[in-house]
């Protein structure tokens, strides 16, 4: 159900999201030795521009990359069609959109 | 005349449908004989009322496609000692399509999207201009030969698991034969056709799966196909932003 | 998914499967990942609970695995980036495979760093 506009918003975020994940798994594989604590991670991440900039990018291209991506399977595997299609992926997309950003400014909000 | 006395089991899916059903028929057994061969004796010998589809027998029309234990395969290139499981198989239409009657399908739906898909030629040229030149060595061409060997089977339409969550999809056949005309400097309508493919049954539903690559008996590869409609598509797109 | 599908199974479905399911299991544990990290503003001392209870062996095995869902997803839309921007290639099954090797790598290497 996908046309060649929803296919590039798709790989783009994608194609964004690479130096994002990377960056991710590095700085998680980083940060869990010893375990971790509230205090810890919000010692790195509070004020810090940088990480409210990097993870506020990724929860953008995650929520458009997500939401694309459970419209295909929602329509491949359940039929769904239409405008209750286009009513999921909406939601689905400003759902993961608000709680991404909600996060990312909860951890870096000076 | 079968050898010692020995039969296979075949069983084969009768009817049309939801209300189809199964029926097994002990067939003798040869020392060479193809999954067509089977039908065909079971049709003559067995059963007059099975219903399926043949021509040439030798593999060059696609005419005798069906699924053979669940994998779509030319019968009359199928030999029953490649695919006897437990002394039997199993025969269905081909998946994707509408049956008409027990192993035969509509093809129609299949034509139609190789026409939506733009897999007409559009000529440029009239019977009073020159020939068009063509490089037989050309990237494009060479590119286009790889393609167009299509015989319109079905095999690879039935093996697409796009095809059967998606029914818009256009499917790997059109989409390739699409190609072959994207890269046609002969054919006038270029634009039209990346248009076709970039509709919501377009090559974009494409998952690379590859299970039209893998089953397809000519070895084509409708995989790089798609792949590389999707490059033009978007590199088209592109080419519009820019001059807008 | 049609019926009789594991007859037609082979390496390339299998990484369009590997690639379905894993988007679907992060875009579902998405939400859950959001909300707990929220906590931070008005529950501090419930994910300091959470985090510790993210100690236990059972959970840094769970996390392993989302590492590994993360990293296979990533290298596998890699390839399927690869296929469809650059020129064909023809190694599409060593590329698949190569990118399910680097997953469990990367995913074996945080497991390391986190027991």
């Amino acid at each position: 159900m996908l046309d060649v506009r929803l296919y590039l918003a798709q790989r783009l975020s994608a194609m964004l999201m690479v130096p994002l994940v990377l960056g991710h798994l590095v700085v998680m594989t980083y940060a869990i030795r010893g375990g971790l604590t509230t205090a810890q991670i919000l010692a790195r991440t509070r004020g810090s521009v940088f990480f409210m900039l990097f993870y506020g990018l990724f929860a953008l291209a995650v929520s458009v990359h997500a939401a694309i991506g459970l419209r295909v399977i929602l329509h491949e595997t359940a039929r769904v069609t239409g405008v209750w299609l286009t009513a999921f992926t909406v939601v689905a997309g400003i759902g993961l959109l608000l709680l991404g950003e909600h996060a990312v400014l909860v951890v870096t909000w000076p | 005349m079968s050898e010692h006395g020995a039969h296979i089991d075949v069983t084969i899916r009768r009817g049309t449908g939801a209300s189809g059903w199964f029926q097994t028929y002990r067939v003798p057994r040869q020392e060479n004989q193809t999954v067509l061969d089977v039908v065909s004796w079971i049709q003559q010998y067995a059963d007059p009322t099975l219903s399926y589809r043949f021509a040439c027998r030798v593999g060059m029309c696609g005419s005798c496609s069906m699924m053979v234990n669940g994998q779509p395969r030319w019968t009359c290139r199928t030999h029953v000692s490649k695919v006897l499981q437990s002394n039997s198989v199993r025969i269905e239409p081909i998946r994707n399509l509408p049956v008409i009657n027990d192993l035969v399908t509509d093809m129609d739906p299949f034509f139609d999207k190789w026409v939506r898909a733009g897999g007409v030629h559009h000529p440029t040229r009239t019977r009073k201009d020159a020939i068009e030149a063509i490089d037989p060595g050309s990237a494009a061409r060479v590119e286009i030969d790889a393609r167009i060997e299509c015989i319109n089977c079905g095999v690879c339409y039935a093996a697409c698991d796009t095809v059967a969550a998606n029914p818009g999809f256009l499917g790997p056949a059109a989409l390739q034969r699409a190609w072959t005309l994207v890269n046609d400097p002969k054919d006038g309508a270029r634009q039209q056709i990346l248009d076709a493919v970039s509709g919501k049954g377009g090559c974009h539903n494409c998952h690379s799966m590859g299970n039209c690559t893998r089953y397809c008996p000519t070895d084509l590869n409708p995989l790089a196909a798609i792949a590389g409609l999707k490059r033009e598509t978007v590199r088209s797109l592109w080419g519009k932003r820019k001059n807008a | 998914m049609a019926v009789g599908w594991i007859s037609r199974a082979h390496p390339l479905w299998f990484a369009f499967l590997l690639h379905r399911l894993s988007g679907l299991a992060l875009a579902l544990f998405l939400p859950v990942h959001f909300s707990i990290l929220a906590m931070a503003l008005r529950h501090p001392a419930r994910l300091d609970g959470f985090l510790q209870w993210a100690q236990a062996p059972a959970v840094k095995l769970a996390e392993f695995g989302l590492v590994f869902l993360l990293s296979v997803h990533f290298f596998g839309g890699l390839r399927l980036l690869a296929l469809e921007f650059l020129p064909w290639s023809e190694r599409q099954k060593t590329l698949a495979l190569g990118a399910v090797s680097l997953a469990l790598l990367l995913g074996g290497v945080f497991l390391l760093r986190a027991w």
